[in-house]
């Protein structure tokens, strides 16, 4: 019996290793063709790996960087997330606590209009969105924040309140009585117990603002400010003939970071996705 | 108490919240609904002309190849995603070597944004294509579409697979234990417990697969750009074709009345799927 099933389980094992093999393939294949020089990277030649005939080395890589101004996009990808993202947890958790607490009409009312925006495609409001922010100025990225604060509200305040309402209110209610006023028990007592919402729906979020392409191409002034997606489709898009080695190695500067960063947290990325799934 | 307390609180603790979901989210919906019934070029020559908005809509032809193609898209590929993810999940929960390495690579694409995956699939299959001697994806509306399926469900397969086996490891083992007990076999453990059980799960992922599948846009885009003659060309897209690509003051009006359909379409699928899949569920 224990013999058979290890035998089953070295032959899932082999499977499995064959799959991921193939899985991770696309990401080798573009990383392979980013050190290759401009005239190997045809259309059929792109599954052979470089000699030392087709060698580049780092050129596409430094090609891109400068041809692209990548430097500047990533600066501003990685202002809009951070700062979109912390705005969403403060403002988001500070909303839900309220929701649940102050459970009247008109908090009911604002939580089921949050869960109605998760469904809503963003092609229904993608001109009158990019209308507004031009009329606020919200169009920068030091300030497009607002605008990924309102648009991601709803996933963030539906996972805030699922985990609110598991809350024992008597602790709240002990540090009202001991003279703490409701900002204190907000960032004493109801954040740290919070933590792990807070890490869970970070993550959500992040992947969601990094990742994004169309909203800020709609909202930025595409020739002042972009974004690392604005920036790789504009690359495509606006050349008669592509260069295909900076175009690789661009796609590479954009998933190296993601990989290094997803190894790492590689927990809380998956926990993340698991509580987000379950509160759903 | 600590309602009584905080609720006078609103302006800190609900007001910056409330303000950017106005901004970000309820006044661009109610302002796109009512677009929807004008003419206008830009917001300030509107000019409110009723339903004609609506009637162009099915009397544009690429509108009606997107939406079939949308859904024929979104259920496929859902289909696809659901199945294919809980095999791997039920294989990474027998316990086998590796199963911690397995579930981290199979995860991995779904960091990837869909522009950047667009493009490395477009790599990757033109190349096979070139080999085959095939049409390019550009070229051929079936390879195109064929070719967004195995994208998505790059992406989304270890997704799904993460929530699957978070639902079978909440299986209680004992209630395994107690069938096989009972002379089950591995099938009926299969069809007969750990399904039925896991029912919650199948309803949130076939939820995300079908949303995520009529609102797909980045990776259409990147991949196919709706290419040959918008013949793969999802909704989402075209819409955004209509309002931006097409010149002539009607467009940009008829785009909102496609967008207003749209939404309408992803709300009702989803409310009819998730009453149907829930209805399912066993109370533990």
């Amino acid at each position: 019996m224990t013999e058979k099933k290890s035998k089953s389980g070295i032959v899932a094992t082999i499977i499995l290793s064959i799959i991921s093999l193939l899985w991770i393939y696309p990401i080798v294949m573009i990383l392979f063709n980013s050190l290759k020089v401009e005239s190997a990277i045809t259309t059929a030649g792109v599954f052979q790996l470089p000699n030392s005939e087709t060698w580049n080395g780092l050129k596409n890589f430094v090609a891109s960087v400068t041809q692209m101004d990548f430097l500047k996009s990533f600066w501003y990808s990685l202002v809009i997330s951070v700062m979109s993202v912390v705005l969403i947890l403060l403002c988001c958790s500070m909303c839900a606590w309220y929701i649940v607490r102050v459970n009247g009409a008109l908090s009911k009312a604002f939580y089921y209009l949050c869960v109605f925006s998760m469904v809503v495609p963003f092609q229904m409001v993608m001109f009158t969105l990019a209308k507004t922010a031009d009329t606020l100025k919200l169009n920068t990225p030091y300030n497009i924040c607002i605008i990924y604060l309102g648009f991601g509200a709803g996933l963030a305040v539906f996972m805030f309140t699922g985990f609110v309402k598991g809350i024992p209110l008597e602790i709240e209610e002990a540090a009202l009585i001991d003279g703490c006023n409701p900002l204190q028990v907000y960032f004493k007592i109801l954040i740290p117990i919070l933590k792990p919402t807070i890490i869970s729906t970070a993550i959500l979020e992040l992947m969601w603002v990094w990742n994004d392409y169309l909203l800020p191409t709609l909202v930025l002034d595409i020739k002042k400010y972009r974004t690392i997606p604005m920036a790789i489709q504009y690359f495509r898009g606006s050349f008669g003939h592509v260069q295909m080695g900076p175009m690789m190695a661009s796609i590479m500067i954009d998933i190296i970071p993601i990989i290094i960063v997803y190894l790492v947290c590689q927990k809380y990325i998956i926990e993340g996705v698991v509580a987000g799934a379950v509160k759903g | 108490m600590v309602g009584k307390t905080i609720k006078k609180w609103w302006p800190v603790f609900v007001l910056p919240t409330l303000a950017a979901f106005l901004i970000g989210f309820l006044w661009p919906f109610i302002w796109g609904i009512y677009l929807s019934f004008c003419k206008f070029t830009t917001v300030k020559d509107v000019t409110f002309v009723g339903l004609s908005n609506y009637s162009k809509v099915f009397m544009d032809s690429s509108f009606s190849h997107s939406f079939w193609l949308t859904v024929a898209f979104a259920f496929i590929s859902s289909l696809l995603i659901n199945v294919l993810a809980f095999s791997i999940a039920l294989a990474l929960t027998k316990g086998y070597k590796g199963t911690n390495i397995f579930r981290t690579v199979f995860f991995m694409p779904n960091l990837i944004g869909g522009i950047v995956l667009g493009y490395i699939w477009q790599t990757l299959i033109n190349g096979l294509l070139t080999i085959w001697g095939q049409p390019l994806l550009k070229l051929s509306a079936r390879n195109g579409f064929i070719g967004m399926l195995i994208l998505l469900m790059w992406q989304q397969i270890g997704y799904m697979m993460i929530i699957y086996v978070a639902g079978l490891n909440n299986v209680s083992p004992d209630l395994i234990e107690a069938a096989q007990i009972d002379g089950a076999t591995s099938r009926q453990i299969l069809f007969k417990i750990k399904i039925p059980m896991i029912m919650p799960s199948v309803t949130i992922c076939t939820f995300l697969t079908l949303t995520n599948g009529f609102k797909m846009f980045d990776q259409n885009l990147s991949l196919t750009g709706g290419d040959p003659g918008k013949q793969s060309q999802l909704l989402a897209l075209n819409i955004y074709d209509t309002f931006y690509a097409r010149s002539g003051a009607q467009w940009k009006g008829i785009g909102q009345a496609k967008a207003v359909i749209f939404f309408i379409l992803v709300v009702a699928i989803a409310l009819i799927q998730l009453k149907a899949t829930s209805s399912k569920e066993v109370q533990q």
